[in-house]
């Protein structure tokens, strides 16, 4: 191997630790944040759900017909939102997701 | 005695402590298992139970837990002495400290990650959770008054701060929304914030017209409220009413605006203060000027350095992180000593600094001494004492010592302004359960509670009547601001060596700084309460502290109630998540 290919081994070394402590650095911060984030935008999802999903709760829902043509793009999200709720199975018959 | 001795010996102490006592607590007390499957694991659900690597969790833990407090208590302890005031926060961070924050992750990791408010109901019952409600009510009450007095003091102190405080404010709430709404990393936006506000400090230091100068602007420093009647200061009277508009702004907004990405931020100020310091130190090497031991001082050493050194040496908020956050993040049970015990060391080395910060400050003892000529006058000018100190150890780096105490001013008021937000919030929830469990849903309303939670903050920073009339003793509320927070790390400690009784392991090395702190709170107060505030003899009646010095010492003798009826009881087994191997080993 010549000396240059050394040195740019070395350099590569060195900027690879260096982005590790960055990243490192970032993650000691961002701990705390990172989870209030999370829980602000599960809340904003949990609502929206509530909305797209309040007559089969018996709540009345004037753009039921609307929020039905999302229900397809829905079934992901439908999943990990009533498992949030504290219901590991589906609540929903015609909404099979698990 | 050259200052970077001082420093060397309280490292070399950390270091055994951590070494030595802190892997005999981890195997014969606590006895940590390495196979134990932690809440984090057990209970993943990638917002509050995450396995977390050791490094990330204990910086994320200490980054919590440093704040304002381990600074001001040692500037204002040092009137005894650097060496009381070293001796305790080294002492009391091994023997005591270390012993319970470790103890508090370990316990909260042994009951689901639960925190002590929940652990209190579970391992004592519902009388302990409501001694815990009504300690941490008075304990944010107290947080409030103090910072808010802290900041007015230095806003007042250093005019050429005010400005970056203020600059972080919009800084912090386009971080929020950036990261909310696009995602991303806060680290770039935060350094650009941050040198923003340093810049905008460094520029208010040199060009008087960008400093809030509030004293001239209202009448000169002897302008009182109300002429004549020696009241407190124009000026202090204006900063309360801002900070309080200001506080109950900030803490009804949603905490990804405001207070989470200016928390972020203050965890760089964290890091540059003490890069700061401990290299100022390093290439500067002071002597220490004030007294080792100070043999004209107006009261006694014991027992007030005990409280009025509370975080820094021993802090019951640290327990509410290590059973709220930390222990829920635990990757191995074995992680806890270097968390817990670890993040306890590094609050003990801010807390070192502050002492040296005000040691090498002054050109001899006796100026020392016209400084600190009394108790009262460490408390009115310690802070102070401590951000000049600061900056002149800053000034060994080459950065102009005036620059130096703008930049210390901004950081200690940054922490103090994160903590009176953060005190606000939890004040307003508590009094909301409050008036949800006694059937008052008035008062559970936000704005109600809020309300509530700022007028009574304001009322108790202005009301304690000091030499300049009422709102100039806002330093009287430190001693109780370190009792509560001490009677809080009590009701940790009791509630650790209640678990190691009912798992028959040895309580004396929880038990002993338990007693400890409960008897020297109890001291404290009996001392403050009967001899000073009551009116006894010569002294002034001072009723409003009077009131909370009673109730400070009336929870001390519950707890201690509590604790030996807990006792009495031992043997009953605690409810608490299986471990994967067996526990009993």
């Amino acid at each position: 191997m010549s000396r240059a290919d050394d040195e740019r081994t070395a350099s590569a070394g060195w900027r690879t630790r260096v982005k590790r402590l960055i990243e490192g650095y970032d993650s000691v911060l961002s701990l705390q944040h990172r989870r209030e984030i999370i829980r602000e935008l599960q809340d904003e999802e949990d609502l929206f759900m509530l909305l797209c999903f309040c007559d089969m709760m018996g709540i009345p829902n004037p753009v039921g017909d609307m929020t039905l043509e999302l229900y397809p793009y829905m079934l992901d999200r439908f999943h990990e939102w009533h498992q949030r709720q504290g219901m590991p199975r589906s609540p929903l018959d015609g909404f099979r997701c698990c | 005695m050259n200052a970077i001795w001082i420093a060397i010996f309280g490292a070399v102490c950390f270091v055994m402590g951590y070494r030595f006592y802190s892997k005999f607590i981890a195997e014969r007390i606590y006895r940590l298992d390495p196979d134990f499957q932690t809440p984090a694991h057990a209970y993943q659900d990638g917002v509050d139970y995450v396995p977390t690597n050791k490094w990330i969790l204990w910086g994320h833990h200490f980054t919590s837990v440093a704040g304002a407090a381990p600074i001001v208590g040692p500037a204002i302890a040092i009137y005894w002495g650097w060496l009381p005031a070293i001796l305790w926060v080294v002492l009391g961070t091994v023997f005591a400290a270390g012993v319970h924050d470790f103890g508090a992750v370990v316990l909260s990791n042994r009951h689901k990650g639960h925190s002590i408010g929940t652990l209190a109901n579970k391992l004592i019952g519902q009388r302990a959770k409501l001694l815990f409600l009504f300690i941490i009510l008075i304990l944010v009450l107290m947080v409030n008054a103090v910072f808010a007095w802290v900041i007015a003091k230095l806003f007042i102190t250093f005019p050429a701060s005010v400005l970056s405080v203020f600059i972080q404010i919009p800084l912090a709430v386009w971080i929020g929304y950036r990261v909310y709404r696009h995602s991303g990393s806060m680290l770039l936006p935060s350094v650009i914030a941050l040198a923003v506000m340093y810049g905008a400090a460094l520029l208010a230091s040199e060009i008087p017209m960008l400093q809030i100068d509030l004293v001239s602007w209202f009448g000169g420093a002897e302008a009182s409220v109300v002429g004549g009647f020696n009241a407190t200061s124009m000026a202090f009277l204006v900063w309360i009413v801002v900070l309080m508009v200001y506080v109950y702004i900030a803490s009804t907004l949603p905490v990804w605006k405001l207070l989470q990405p200016r928390d972020y931020i203050n965890s760089h100020q964290l890091v540059v203060g003490l890069a700061l310091l401990y290299l100022g130190l390093f290439f500067g090497a002071p002597e220490m000027t004030a007294p080792s031991v100070n043999g004209e001082a107006d009261i006694s050493w014991y027992p007030l350095l005990f409280i009025t050194i509370a975080c820094g040496a021993i802090s019951g908020f640290h327990g509410l992180v290590a059973s709220g956050t930390t222990s829920k993040q635990l990757d191995k049970e074995t992680d806890a000593r270097m968390i817990g015990y670890g993040g306890a060391l590094g609050e003990g080395m801010l807390a070192m600094i502050a002492i040296i910060a005000v040691g090498t400050l002054f050109a001899s003892g006796a100026d020392f001494t016209a400084t600190y000529s009394s108790f009262s006058a460490a408390g009115s000018s310690g802070l102070g004492s401590f951000v000049k100190g600061a900056g002149q150890l800053a000034g060994n780096l080459g950065i102009p010592e005036h620059m130096g105490s703008t930049l210390v001013a901004v950081i200690v008021v940054s922490f103090a302004a994160t903590t009176l937000d953060t005190a606000v919030r939890l004040m307003r929830y508590i009094i909301a359960e409050l008036g949800t469990e006694y059937g008052m849903p008035v008062i559970a309303r936000k704005h109600v509670a809020t309300s509530i939670a700022v007028i009574s903050s304001a009322a108790l920073v202005i009301l304690p009547e000091g030499p300049n009339g009422f709102g100039s003793g806002g330093y009287l509320l430190w001693p109780l601001f370190g009792t509560s927070n001490q009677l809080l790390a009590g009701i940790t400690l009791m509630l650790v060596s209640v678990w190691l009784k009912r798992q028959g392991r040895p309580v004396v090395f929880t038990l002993a700084p338990m007693l400890f702190l409960l008897v020297m709170t109890l001291w404290a107060m009996g001392q403050q309460v009967i001899f000073t505030w009551s009116g006894f003899g010569d002294a002034d009646r001072n009723l409003l502290l009077f009131t909370f010095g009673s109730l400070i010492m009336v929870f001390t003798l519950w707890i201690l109630l509590e604790a030996s009826r807990s006792f009495r009881q031992g043997g009953v087994p605690t409810q608490q998540q299986q471990p994967s191997s067996d526990e009993s080993r």
